[in-house]
């Protein structure tokens, strides 16, 4: 007869052996390209990056190198034999420059936003006004509308205004799209905070102006962090606003572009793409591990773009 | 007694001048600042910091100024502009990027190509009976059923297993890192994964290497019908599994442990006790991740467009509707499929906010 401290120790077992297999299947993806990334154009194209770590295959190459970044990053050009044994010159990627515009293009694109929804999140909870209920539920409606409906009458809209492929362009469509979504929950946070602190502070005689600079947004920080992880992921990530919008501009496009790009142009060149793609991947995950916490309250308060 | 009044009637049109002035300086300021950004030849690093310096300072200008505007105006007036100053700018762009882009969409859907001449429903006789269409309303539905389930057993069964770990942070850690990467970024991991070559050829694709080492054909997953769209789907579910194991891992530990012990003492098995008194206790939340992950689905668009840009039998709405207005230049018929992917989502996101709105948020 088994005894409760065998069968404890078979579940502990099971539990931790599937847990393990898990997460391996969850993880390999990720560590190969970063493994592939830093091997040399020869290795990564000929054999797999798991092969990288064994020890007992001899070779006179480097078996790591950060040429692959050097390329993307720099543009610097490379020749390399090639897989047919023609010598050929490539072009680098400079991503840097996506990179840049990576940034420009997101944190204005986070800020706005919050900002903007912030003041009407507070309108919707503490003012009262004509239409109040009638233009919090119009904005509750517009959580429905998927981005793409907008495209073209946005696109023809920038085009009159020659408006495309201008960073205020797109920093007001993200705006305009994330915005339902961020007064809805900004809306929830801020009309739950105790009313005695806003009426004490009218009767101080401070004016809507302050005390939504100096109680409200002071007060609103974890909310507001939540959503601007989130609306920088999203921007950060995507490709479609930045494909309408943006369009083919090279000097202003960011790096999902760039990196959709090149895989249509070197979908064999594994030792690149996989470079290029850490470096999209790069600032989102170190944001991600740094911020977690807030990542998941965030998500817990249905931060999930509809 | 005179004096007093000229002096009111000078203060008014002082503040009425000021009140148009600062207004224009403030306009051109910022319209020079724009011009700037777009023409100039300025490092790269510079440009960009100016920019975002002139955005972000540019909407807080935006409060800054209205707000002054209403505090030269008559007292009468300025209770009821107040609140507009706070929550004007959200409806104005609201109305331009999402209110009104939905009408003229619409309107646009009854439209030919370029908007000229009236077709009626045209467009969507289009739509429902292209082969391309069907194509992408059957893959669409397979993204639904296929992506949202395994995402939801998948996060479930790691959120349960991670409870009753020791390594649950760590383990939540690694499963829940996806999220951050991009559907592009997946997209090139993935190709590496489903990477082909030639049986002669060393793999170097993870799951061709796999299938050869376990004595198998390597295949070329991408363009192997009608198989291709599940090692998509794959994709979706290796990043939407983390979203959905955080929300029921939450869910999980708020259900009473006094609950579960007296059901062990009452001799139920831990089966029953996952279908009887699990699940039923964090339905609502097993609602909440499948509607969000539907809708996700409904819309997919990344993946597809970088792993196979619709080809070998992967259409989805979305691609088939990037690909009818900027490919084909058919506004009429982009606006149709829009026009079928709102219908499609309203129900979906309907329910969704029903069952989120009985939720505790933050």
């Amino acid at each position: 007869m088994k005894s409760v401290k065998t069968k404890k120790l078979i579940s502990e077992i099971l539990v931790n052996g599937i847990l393990l297999l898990l997460c391996i299947i969850w993880t390999l993806p990720t560590l190969g390209l970063l493994v592939s990334s830093f091997r040399p154009q020869e290795a990564v194209n000929s054999t797999g990056w798991w092969t990288a770590f064994d020890l007992s295959e001899e070779t006179d190459q480097p078996r790591f190198t950060i040429d692959n970044y050097r390329q993307v990053l720099m543009g610097k050009d490379m020749t390399y034999v090639n897989a047919d044994g023609e010598t050929v010159q490539a072009s680098g990627d400079n991503l840097s420059t996506a990179f840049i515009n990576s940034i420009t293009v997101t944190v204005p694109a986070t800020i706005i936003p919050i900002f903007i929804a912030a003041c009407a999140a507070y309108a919707f909870s503490w003012m009262k006004f004509k239409g109040r209920k009638f233009f919090f539920v119009l904005v509750v409606a517009l959580l429905v509308v998927p981005l793409q409906i907008a495209l073209i009458p946005i696109l023809r809209d920038y085009t009159k205004l020659n408006l495309n492929g201008t960073f205020l362009a797109i920093w007001l469509a993200h705006t305009g799209f994330g915005l339902p979504l961020a007064t809805y929950l900004l809306y929830n946070y801020i009309s739950g905070l105790p009313r005695e602190i806003l009426e004490s502070a009218f009767l101080d005689g401070a004016s809507h102006f302050t005390i939504f600079l100096r109680l409200i947004l002071p007060l609103s920080v974890p909310a507001l962090a939540s959503f601007a992880i989130f609306q920088f992921l999203w921007v950060w990530n995507d490709l479609l606003v930045a494909l309408v919008f943006i369009g083919s501009k090279p000097d202003v496009a960011v790096l999902t572009q760039r990196l959709q790009e090149m895989v249509g142009s070197r979908g064999q060149d594994w030792h690149l793409l996989t470079a290029g793609a850490f470096v999209t991947m790069l600032l989102p995950i170190i944001v991600f591990f740094s911020l977690q916490r807030y990542f998941v309250r965030g998500l817990l308060a249905g931060s999930v773009k509809g | 007694m005179k004096n007093k009044r000229e002096n009111k009637f000078t203060t008014s049109i002082g503040r009425l001048v000021i009140s148009l002035f600062v207004p224009v300086v403030a306009f051109v300021v910022m319209w020079q600042g724009f011009i700037f950004l777009r023409d100039s030849e300025a490092p790269k690093l510079l440009t960009a910091i100016i920019a975002i310096l002139w955005g972000v300072g540019g909407v807080g200008l935006l409060y800054f100024l209205t707000n002054w505007i209403v505090d030269q105006l008559p007292l009468k007036w300025r209770g009821g502009l107040r609140p507009f100053v706070f929550v004007g700018p959200a409806l104005a762009i609201l109305s331009w990027y999402l209110l009104i882009p939905t009408l003229r969409t619409l309107y646009a859907s009854f439209f030919d190509a370029q908007t000229d001449s009236f077709v009626g429903v045209t467009n969507y006789i289009f739509a429902f009976t292209d082969p391309k269409m069907l194509e992408s309303f059957r893959n669409n539905l397979l993204w639904l059923i296929v992506g949202t389930s395994l995402s939801v057993i998948f996060g479930l069964l790691i959120a349960i297993l991670a409870d009753r770990s020791r390594f649950e942070i760590v383990a939540k850690s690694l499963i829940f890192m996806p999220m951050a990467i991009s559907f592009v970024g997946a997209g090139v991991i993935w190709r590496f994964i489903y990477f082909y070559k030639p049986p002669s050829f060393e793999q170097i694709g993870l799951l061709n290497a796999f299938l050869v080492s376990l004595g198998g054909e390597p295949q070329a997953w991408l363009t192997l019908r009608p198989w291709n769209n599940f090692f998509l789907i794959a994709i979706l579910v290796w990043l939407q599994t983390g979203y959905a194991m955080v929300l029921l891992s939450a869910a999980l530990k708020g259900v009473p442990q006094e609950l579960l012990e007296a059901a062990r003492i009452d001799g139920a098995s831990e089966v029953q006790i996952f279908f009887r008194i699990l699940i039923p206790y964090i339905k609502s939340t097993i609602i909440t991740v499948s509607t969000t992950i539907i809708i996700l689905t409904l819309k997919i668009f990344d993946i597809v467009f970088v792993m196979t840009n619709g080809n070998y039998g992967t259409e989805v709405m979305a691609s088939q509707q990037y690909k009818q207005m900027f490919k084909f230049q058919h506004f009429g018929r982009g606006s149709a499929v829009a026009i079928l992917l709102l219908i499609a989502v309203i129900p979906v996101m309907w329910y969704n906010l029903k069952s989120f709105g009985k939720q505790e948020a933050f």
